[in-house]
Order: C-alpha cells, then sequence, then structure tokens
C-alpha cells in the first residue's frame, strides 16, 4: 500500500514537472497571409519569428492565417484553447467579441486583442501610438512638396485614421504652414485597383505628394508612375514598389510587444491592461528615409524624433485648430487618450470630410 | 466639373472598365452558348496571377497574357466539363470554380507577393494620338485597351453577321433546334465556355500587367462578380457591354473624383447606381417578347441531353 502511495506521489510529481517544463503554447490568428507585406506580415515578423527567435524551446508557436473577423474566428479561438494553447493573440479588431467570449470560457488561457478596448481578467489589450511616426512624414511631405498640396489615400473614417491624417496633417503644416492635406476614402483597406485609382484622381488634382492609411503598395506605384513622391506605410517594403517615388513609411514593430509580453506570462507576471505604446517603445517607428529626403529633412526629423521619443514633445498638444478655425485644444493642453481614441474631426489643413454614419 | 477632371474620369473609367470589358465580352459568349458560368471571379484570379507570375519569370509581357488566357481557360474546361458532360448543377460547378480559383491563386501566388515584374506601358498610336483631349484619352493608352477597343466589334459582328455566330445563338435559344439541324450543342457549349474563361483571364491579367503591375491575393475584389452583372445590364450585347464597362469603371472613378472636387456625393450611394440600372434593365427584359426581341438565351443554364428530348 505504502509503495503505491510513494509511486502514485513520483507519478503526480513527474507528470508536474512535465507540465511545468512544457514550453508555453502559444497561437496567433491573423486577418491575412503572412506575406502581405503589410499588417500581417508584421505581426508575424514581430511575433512569431521574433519570440521563436528570443525564447527558443520555451515557446511552442503555431499562426493560422487569413481567419475571417466576426463570428467565425469563435471557433478558431476556442479549438486553439481546447488545444491547450495558453496565451492566443488576436490580431485584427473584428475579432474582440469573440475573444471576449473565448476569454469567458477559457478563464485559464491569457488572451491579448490589438486594437480593441475591451478587457477582462484573462484578455489584455495592446496597440501602437502611430500617429507619432505619420507626424514624422508629415514634416517630410511638407518639406517635399512643391505645389502645396498633398494627397492621403485613406481606408475608412474610423478615429484611428482619422487621428492619422490629423498628425500627419500637423507634421505637414509645421513646415509649411499653408500646405493642404486632400483625403480621399477608399472604403477598403485592401484593393489594389480601387487604391489606385483613388491615389491617381488626388494626382490628377495636383497632389505631389502622396501619403496613404491602407495595406497596399498601389499608391506608391501610382507615384513612382506619374513621377511624384509618396510615403507607405506598414512596411518598408513598399518602398520596392516606387524606387523613384519613396521617400520613407510610418510602420510597424510588434517585437517591442510580443516579446515583453511572453517574458512576463512566463515569469508569471503577467496582468492584463491595455498597453498603447509610442515611438520610445519601438512599436511604432519611420521606416529610414530614402536617398530622395534631403539631408536638413533628415536631420529635422530625427531631431523631433528625439523629442517625441523622451517625451518632450507631443504631437497633440495645442493650440489645435480644426478645419472651420475653431480652436479644439487650447495651448499647452494635450489630448487625453479617450478624445484621441475617438477622433472624428479633422485639424486645420485637411480639404475633405468626414462622411456621417 | 473642369475639363482637367472630364478628361482624367474618361481616361480612369476607361482603364476601369478594361478588365471588366474583357471578362463581360467572354461571359456573354459563354452564357450566349446557354452555359452560365459563375466562376469568373476564380478565372480572373488565376490569369492575373498566371499573367504576373510568367511576366516575373519570363520578361515576356505577351507571353504572358497567352499564359493567363490559356490557364483561365483550362478552369473553365473544368466548368465544361462537369455542366456539359456530367450535366451537373452549373450554379454549384461555377462557385466551386471561383473557390478553386481564388484558393489556387492564393496559395501558387504566395512566392509572387512584394515582387516586381515588367508591365505594358502605354503606346501612343501615331496621328489619332495627337488629336487635343480624345487623343489622349483614347490613343495614348496601353496595348490591352486597344484590344478591348477592337474586340468589342469583332464580337459584335461574329455573333450577328456570321454563320459561326448564328450557330452560337441556336445553341443558346434552342439546342434541340440546333441539333436538329446538325449543329453539334456539346461542342459548341465547350468552345465558348472555354473562349469566354480565356477572356476573363486576359481581363484578369490587364489587373496584374497594366492596372496596377503587382501580385496579391485576391486582386480582382468581386470584378468578376460585377461582370456577371454587366452581362445582364449589357441584355448579352457586346456593345452594351463596352457602355456597361466604362461606365461602371467611370463610376468607380468618378466617386474619388468628386471627392477630390468637394462635392458632396457619399461613395456609398454612387457605388450603387450601377447595380440600380441593372435591376431597371431585369425588369424591362422580364417579359417574355422582350426577351425574344433583345436575344436574351433562353437555355441559359439548362444541361442539354439528346435522349431526354426523345
Amino acid at each position: 500500500m505504502k509503495s503505491k502511495l510513494t509511486l502514485l506521489i513520483i507519478l503526480i510529481s513527474l507528470i508536474g514537472f512535465m507540465i511545468f517544463a512544457a514550453p508555453l503554447k502559444i497561437g496567433f490568428i491573423f486577418v491575412g497571409p503572412i506575406n502581405d507585406n503589410g499588417w500581417t506580415q508584421a505581426h508575424y515578423e514581430g511575433g512569431v519569428v521574433a519570440l521563436k527567435k528570443a525564447f527558443g524551446d520555451k515557446v511552442k508557436i503555431t499562426y493560422i492565417e487569413s481567419v475571417p473577423e466576426g463570428a467565425p474566428s469563435l471557433n478558431v479561438l476556442n479549438s486553439l484553447a481546447a488545444r491547450g494553447y495558453k496565451l492566443i493573440y488576436a490580431t485584427s479588431f473584428g475579432y474582440m467579441n469573440q475573444v471576449v467570449q473565448a476569454s469567458k470560457k477559457y478563464p485559464n488561457v491569457i488572451f491579448e486583442m490589438c486594437s480593441g478596448y475591451e478587457l477582462g481578467p484573462n484578455l489584455g489589450e495592446y496597440f501602437g501610438r502611430m500617429y507619432e511616426p505619420r507626424y514624422l512624414s508629415g514634416l517630410i511631405a511638407g518639406a517635399m512638396t512643391k505645389a502645396g498640396k498633398i494627397g492621403y489615400v485613406a481606408a475608412y473614417p474610423t478615429p484611428e485614421v482619422v487621428r492619422g491624417i490629423n498628425a500627419f496633417t500637423l507634421g505637414v503644416r509645421a513646415v509649411n504652414p499653408h500646405a493642404t492635406v486632400h483625403v480621399v476614402w477608399t472604403f477598403t483597406w485592401f484593393n489594389p485597383p480601387v487604391e489606385k485609382d483613388a491615389a491617381l484622381s488626388l494626382i490628377n488634382s495636383g497632389c505631389d505628394v502622396l501619403a496613404q492609411h491602407q495595406d497596399s503598395p498601389a499608391a506608391v506605384e501610382a507615384a513612382q508612375n506619374r513621377g511624384i513622391y509618396a510615403i507607405g506605410y506598414d512596411s518598408a517594403n513598399m518602398g520596392k514598389f516606387g524606387p523613384d517615388a519613396y521617400l520613407t513609411a510610418p510602420i510597424w514593430d510588434w517585437s517591442a510587444f510580443y516579446v515583453p509580453n511572453v517574458k512576463s506570462v512566463l515569469d508569471g507576471t503577467w496582468k492584463s491592461e491595455s498597453y498603447w505604446k509610442g515611438m520610445e517603445s519601438g512599436i511604432v517607428k519611420l521606416a529610414p528615409m530614402s536617398d530622395l529626403v534631403p539631408t536638413t529633412v533628415k536631420r529635422l526629423v530625427k531631431a523631433m524624433e528625439k523629442e517625441i521619443v523622451t517625451g518632450k514633445f507631443h504631437v497633440f498638444e495645442g493650440p489645435i485648430y480644426d478645419q472651420n478655425g475653431e480652436l479644439r485644444v487650447p495651448a499647452g493642453k494635450v489630448m487625453s487618450d479617450d478624445e484621441l481614441l475617438s477622433m472624428q474631426w479633422f485639424v486645420d489643413g485637411v480639404v475633405g470630410r468626414i462622411p456621417k454614419k | 466639373m473642369n475639363q482637367d477632371m472630364i478628361t482624367s474620369t474618361v481616361s480612369g473609367a476607361i482603364r476601369a472598365g478594361t478588365p471588366l470589358l474583357f471578362a463581360t465580352i467572354g461571359e456573354i459568349l459563354t452564357e450566349r452558348s446557354g452555359i452560365l458560368n459563375l466562376g469568373l471571379e476564380g478565372m480572373m484570379l488565376m490569369g492575373a496571377f498566371t499573367g504576373f507570375a510568367v511576366s516575373y519569370n519570363t520578361g515576356n509581357l505577351w507571353l504572358a497574357v497567352i499564359a493567363a488566357m490559356a490557364v483561365a481557360g483550362l478552369l473553365a474546361t473544368l466548368h465544361a466539363f462537369m455542366s456539359i458532360t456530367l450535366r451537373v448543377n452549373q450554379v454549384v460547378s461555377g462557385l466551386a470554380i471561383v473557390f478553386l480559383g481564388s484558393g489556387l491563386s492564393g496559395f501558387w501566388g504566395q512566392a509572387y507577393v512584394g515582387v516586381q515584374s515588367p508591365s505594358f506601358v502605354n503606346f501612343k498610336i501615331p496621328l489619332l494620338g495627337n488629336i487635343p483631349i480624345i487623343g489622349e484619352i483614347l490613343f495614348d493608352r496601353d496595348p490591352l485597351v486597344y484590344i478591348g477597343y477592337l474586340i468589342v466589334p469583332l464580337v459584335w459582328l461574329f455573333l450577328y453577321k456570321t454563320r459561326y455566330g448564328m450557330d452560337l445563338r441556336a445553341v443558346g435559344e434552342a439546342p434541340d433546334a440546333a441539333d436538329a439541324r446538325g449543329i453539334n450543342v456539346s461542342l459548341i457549349r465547350y468552345i465558348y465556355t472555354i473562349v469566354g474563361g480565356a477572356l476573363s483571364g486576359l481581363g484578369g491579367a490587364y489587373l496584374s500587367l497594366a492596372y496596377t503591375p503587382m501580385w496579391v491575393e485576391n486582386m480582382t475584389a468581386g470584378r468578376g462578380w460585377i461582370a456577371i452583372v454587366l452581362v445582364i445590364f449589357a441584355i448579352w450585347d457586346p456593345l452594351l457591354a463596352m457602355v456597361g464597362a466604362y461606365l461602371f469603371g467611370g463610376i468607380s472613378v468618378l466617386q474619388f473624383g468628386l471627392q477630390v472636387a468637394q462635392i458632396p456625393i457619399p461613395a456609398n450611394i454612387m457605388k450603387m447606381f450601377p447595380y440600380l440600372f441593372t435591376i431597371i434593365v431585369m425588369l424591362f427584359t422580364s417579359s417574355e417578347r422582350i426577351k425574344k426581341r433583345f436575344g436574351v438565351p433562353s437555355a441559359l443554364g439548362i444541361p442539354y441531353s439528346r435522349e431526354e428530348k426523345g
């Protein structure tokens, strides 16, 4: 009897040891293919690739590509949790409701949701202040335009996109107080020919620099075609589509979040929080500026980057006026995160309208 | 609206309409033979992918176009086999072609995302290209646009003025009568399903070799479905197909032009117009008499079998 008990204790502790020593199983769900040159590729490189490099055998990572947003994602989340994945990253806004459901069903699994706002005991949120590098790219656009007209190909009028346009325009106006930023909505994140048509309509109206909040390089390609400048987005790879047009791109480096986040789970120090950091963390960056950008401009951008990283300069610090010339942010005041996250008005200098809901 | 805006809208309409034009003309030929091929989206994607891959690997644009047409034609052959030889439901088979085309092009295309290949450049036609405004809009384009100009009257002449065209229409209209006259119904249906597929492949190739010279997954973004709507809009007529394709293209370009010009017509409403027109056309052509008058293929979607006719 006693020997049986001893055996049982040994067995239990052995199993316990095995569980303890087993690698942390991490699952990612992606909205697109991992080589989309944009959003998903950035998550793949900053997540899957960087984590394997950083933690080696301590983690076991799987990922599922092109998971549709909304209801279909629930099955994917549930099956990952049921298969023993203890840390699950959902990398698109449209998964949020399903992540909330799954996090309630599997309280022992940690869920991290990108770009959403729901929190739970085992559910955290993460995103980056992309508006900071967008402001820097605005400085470059403002310095490079000769016509004083800059085009902005934008996807949907969400607060994230509006914030980006505003930050960009504040950057443009900081170096070129009379330049205007002309916005065209495409109502698609990814549709190259549509994005190109939108870009061409801006070029035809006289814009000589293009920026974008789109996931395909079509606007960069259009700019190359018509001999004007372009600022990409998501990934420095966009430069390949317009070697004579590409200036730079505000880009993501998600490893700045994923690596410390996984470490906290491994250490047992993870807690649910809303992570929204800027350039100081490295999660958002300005891609290396191309040779088309003059040295003086590069120097200015580097100097402003330092101001932002050290927290001396805030992009949305007043005085900021809206399109109607109304003072929205008084001098000396910095917009709160809540105000930024619900932004639905354009700053002075933007030509375009936010469609009413 | 100033002159620049009109010029750029018309010019953009032709650019945006050309891929639709090829696919619509192709589907008109297929449907005229009595076969409904809803697989346009899949065939266009395979055309776009194949064209890009061949252009990237060989640097030969015309070879790329031919390969795109051949591969899309191959996919159409599968549809033909299913719907003509096996006589399965054509809607189901067509949908299968959509998923097959988008799946295969997405899978094989992974290696071609983010790379660059040669693309078609504009070629100004001497004399015609020098006409003010019109020359710039119509005759300073890439070669595929010119093929689009030519294909429309040629298909029209073929359909209405040649014996082969008459045979084609007969097969789609009354396959048993055509059969009695000694026309090989199955053969004709095979031929035009494949030709239709090849043309939709050309439409896809236009996207990846001229419109936005790159390959990205699902880059047709619903244009195959728009082409199916356009066939109805055009009442199965190639000349009206041209009007419809350029009109659809024009509206998709104009929505941006209006935004730039600060003219407040919501894009969502603009996008609705072509479909609204199509519904009006459908209402208009719903009566049997009008269907006969315009040549709506009566046997569309109905498998033909001689035995059953007894």
